[in-house]
């Protein structure tokens, strides 16, 4: 076990962990920050996805120590209001069904937006591939990328 | 319909709800014979013989408060329920509000959310219900006012005297109103004025979807809650011998390790939980549990052999379900016939959201939190395995993330109750995707042996099918093992049952002891593949347009939709490539299907064209839908987009199979999901009639597998039989 500095959204928490839980459990059960989801654990579904440094991660594969001290954003940093224009864009465009895996795909397309404002469906694609919506959400998941891109350029 | 005032139990509401003050609060009641249905009114006095399902309450404000008896999993019962009593209550949206209604099914009546029946199962008593209220309102306000109550109407929250220039808001007039009887009578509107029905209005779920607020049973905590992740047999049905904790203990956070039983069916299967103060510490310190295992009772399948087995079986003579006129000798006789088999495999739900579920077990209750599709179900187990009365079993449904039929099912609460018992602590049990992924049950496998006749007139002259699989409803203890399969038709149109002389559906039944359990759309979701391939089969076999092949024995609501499928998908000019040359044509395939399901008709049809590396890709899919009367066209657009994509992804990505009795896919990496990558587009019709209202969160899933085997053989010649196939393996 050791004490770890977490830094979520802009504040700090001290938490008691093995450092090699996974970033993922100790957002959850340690902070208790919810919106971020466990999907499979493996990387593979893209439900953890959190910023590390403003870059997409997934939560569940890094350990909490790699963490320490840098700047983590979940999907509750982005707004809380829904004022972020991806989560404005999402809500235009009706994507969530069930809404468990909405959380990291905003959070991948969030990231997306940063370093290409104006997408195109092949970048959509392989920023999003690593995403699954088990309701398919895929054809709003698109749009609404594109709505928060022209968003972005009307500001 | 009887109009009863009963006295509910008033308080009881007012505790589940939240609501204080004086408040108008209407429900749909049942007599105990369950055969009429009542608006009741709650006064204050105790419950009695009528209990009450779908509950609304206006209070002082205005403000409209709806009690959900249905799961919200994504199909959208959070915006669709209160859009029809907001408009016969005549309120906007935003002075409704929604919360879940606790498993009660004496209080609720079925709350399972399965069978796509949310709105078909009970939209016009939700209607009545608003209308029932609306009425009582204005008849409140008229006689405040000394008017004729048929000179009132009710607008926005408000009735209003328009002569007179006289408005009251409900909120002035719950409290008297409240002493009124409800009517006898209600007139309810003619959809052409609906204002909120219809529409595609925003759900209101979704601003808590997008900033991680809503709560899914995952993210569900208690003060001093512990987690639990549970070792159970991989072999479905072995019993635990011994288990060596040692190590386990040992992983900080470890509190815990115990057997723990899971009823399956009414069958009790074994496992060992470890429980923890936190998810991670409990998946490490069952890394490092030991357990024996005793699978000697039962024999253990690979695929292949469970496989052979259903093919060997639709050969015999199978369990008969439905049948008209001769089949065997027709087929015997004819000269035009056709015969063919179709295999369709195991699937696993895979919701994104695991399974889990919270438990509170203290001395004389039970508190239940979690993802849930039958509540009630939940609650009268519990009862029943804990000998509580049914007040003493709370099950409180949070969001869901997906469910597809899996979280209709009872075992993952009753393990976490039966844990929560015996550790005397409130418990999350978390499975992990490995656990939610081969411990079932799964979908079952099918074959599905064809055999049918073209007439000359180029008619269906006979239809014959087979059916091998696990019959979900044989999995109890001491269920009849002879009796037919109800849904050996599910998905076949019915309208075909007019006008096929021969008919004949029947099952042989597979044993096996991997667990089976609907998956979204059912048998539909396998049956329609065999059955909408085999018509297209007969069709070339009758050298007919597939779309004209199956009209001509349709009537004209199933004709309605064929026209409009055709127009929308271009499908008369569908080989002339408009401004290219002509072997281009020859690059392009389309194809069709039509199933029915849970009372809905939908039509879909693929076009698949060749790329520039001869690949096989999905340029389009045009559907069409005929759910009768409905609510929401936004979210029908999304649930056809949604059972595309699944349909997509069980017919070319994933499937579960078996070796040694044990399920091989555990995880993402081998069970491959459609991506957004993967995505054709998808273009979307509504029939608008005033039918009966059928289901919406299904239905559109069963035409795609054949719709898209049907256009890959229109472009290639090659014909699907077998589920799934890889896109890129076709030559």
């Amino acid at each position: 076990m050791a004490t770890i500095t977490l830094k979520l959204n802009n504040k700090s928490h001290i938490i008691d962990a093995d450092p090699k839980m996974p970033l993922l459990w100790a957002i959850r059960d340690l902070v208790g920050l919810t919106g971020t989801k466990y999907g499979c654990g493996i990387a593979q579904c893209g439900a953890c996805t959190v910023h590390l440094e403003g870059k997409p991660v997934r939560s569940c594969s890094i350990p909490v120590s790699v963490a320490a001290n840098k700047n983590v954003t979940t999907i509750e940093g982005l707004s809380s209001d829904n004022s972020d224009v991806v989560q404005r864009a999402w809500i235009l465009e009706q994507v969530p069904q069930c809404g468990y895996c909405q959380s990291g795909q905003i959070m991948a397309a969030s990231a997306l937006l940063k370093s290409k404002p104006n997408p195109s469906d092949k970048d959509i694609d392989m920023a999003m591939q690593g995403h699954i919506c088990r309701c398919g959400t895929y054809p709003r998941i698109r749009k609404a990328i594109k709505k928060a891109a022209q968003l972005m350029a009307q500001k | 319909m009887e109009t009863t005032d009963r006295n509910l139990s008033r308080r009881n509401f007012i505790k589940i709800s939240g609501l204080t003050g004086t408040a108008l609060t209407l429900g749909i009641g049942f007599s105990a014979s369950g055969k009429d249905m009542a608006i009741v009114r709650a006064s204050s006095a105790e419950t009695t013989s009528i209990e009450v399902n779908a509950w609304i309450s206006i209070d002082t404000q205005g403000k409209v408060t709806i009690i959900n008896h249905r799961s919200e999993m994504g199909q959208g019962s959070f915006q669709s329920v209160p859009q029809m009593i907001a408009e016969e209550l005549e309120v906007s949206l935003d002075q409704v509000n929604i919360v879940f209604a606790p498993g009660n099914g004496r209080r609720y009546g079925s709350q399972v959310t399965g069978g796509s029946s949310t709105i078909r199962g009970s939209y016009q008593k939700l209607l009545r219900l608003g209308a029932s209220a609306r009425h009582m309102l204005i008849e409140t306000a008229a006689k405040r006012w000394g008017v004729a109550a048929g000179d009132c109407y009710a607008e926005n929250g408000e009735v209003i005297h328009k002569a007179l220039g006289k408005k009251l808001n409900y909120g002035d007039l719950v409290t008297e109103a409240a002493k009124l009887e409800p009517p006898k009578e209600v007139k309810l509107k003619n959809p052409k004025d609906y204002k909120i029905i219809r529409k595609p209005l925003p759900r209101q779920d979704t601003p808590t979807k997008v900033n991680g607020k809503a709560i899914f049973g995952l993210d569900f905590k208690l003060p001093g809650m512990l987690y639990a992740v549970v070792e159970r047999s991989p072999r479905f049905q072995g019993k635990v011998v011994k288990f060596d904790d040692s190590e386990t203990r040992k992983v900080p956070g470890v509190k815990f390790v115990l057997k723990v039983n899971r009823d399956e069916f009414d069958n009790m299967r074994e496992g060992v939980a470890v429980v923890a103060t936190n998810t991670w510490a409990a998946i490490q310190g069952r890394k490092v549990l030991k357990v024996e295992w005793d699978d000697s009772a039962f024999p253990h399948h690979n695929s292949e052999e469970l496989y052979a087995k259903m093919r060997e079986l639709v050969k015999g003579d199978p369990i008969s379900f439905r049948t008209m006129g001769n089949t065997a000798k027709t087929f015997a006789k004819a000269e035009k016939k056709v015969e063919a088999t179709y295999e369709t495999p195991y699937e696993s739900h895979s919701c994104m959201e695991p399974l889990n579920c919270v438990a509170n077990v203290t001395d004389d209750k039970c508190e239940i939190w979690g993802p849930i599709q039958g509540p009630d179900w939940i609650q009268q187990n519990i009862c029943g395995h804990l000998k509580l009365p049914p007040e003493k079993v709370i099950v409180n449904m949070t969001f869901l993330g997906g469910g597809f039929g899996r979280k209709a099912f009872t075992d993952y609460p009753y393990e976490a109750v039966m844990i929560s018992k015996e550790i005397k602590a409130p418990v999350q049990v978390v499975w992990t995707r490995e656990d939610d992924m081969t411990i079932g049950p799964f979908r079952p496998g099918m074959v599905y042996q064809c055999k049918g006749v073209v007439t000359e007139g180029g008619r269906i002259g006979s239809f014959e099918t087979k059916i091998s699989g696990q019959n979900m409803d044989l999995q109890n203890p001491g269920a009849d093992k002879s009796a037919y399969n109800s849904s050996d038709t599910e998905g076949f149109l019915e309208g075909y049952f007019n006008s096929i002389p021969h008919y004949s559906f029947g099952d042989s039944p597979l044993d096996s002891p991997i667990p089976v359990m609907w998956w979204r759309s059912v048998y539909a979701s396998t049956n329609a593949f065999a059955f909408e391939s085999f018509l297209d089969e007969l069709a070339v076999k009758a050298e007919k347009d597939p779309l004209d092949f199956r009209r001509q024995h349709l009537s004209e609501r199933y004709q309605l939709l064929i026209d409009k499928l055709e127009a929308v998908s271009n499908w008369k000019a569908r080989k002339k490539n408009e401004g290219l040359p002509a072997e281009a044509s020859a690059k392009v395939g389309y194809g069709v299907a039509i199933t029915e399901c849970f009372s809905s008709i939908v039509g879909e049809v693929v076009k698949v064209s060749r790329d520039t590396l001869g690949k096989v890709k999905i340029d389009k899919v045009w559907a069409v839908m005929d759910c009768g009367w409905y609510v929401n066209p936004d979210i029908i657009k999304a649930q056809i987009e949604g059972s595309i994509i699944m349909a997509l992804g069980a017919s070319t990505k994933h499937e579960t199979t078996f070796k040694d009795g044990k399920a091989v896919e555990r995880n993402f990496d081998s069970y491959k999901m459609p991506r957004i990558q993967d995505t054709p587009e998808i273009e979307i019709y509504v029939m608008d009639n005033e039918e009966k209202a059928g289901g919406v969160g299904e239905p559109a899933l069963p035409p795609f597998t054949p719709a898209l085997t049907n256009a890959i053989f229109d472009l290639t010649g090659k014909r699907i039989r077998k589920l799934p196939f890889s896109l890129d393996s076709i030559a």
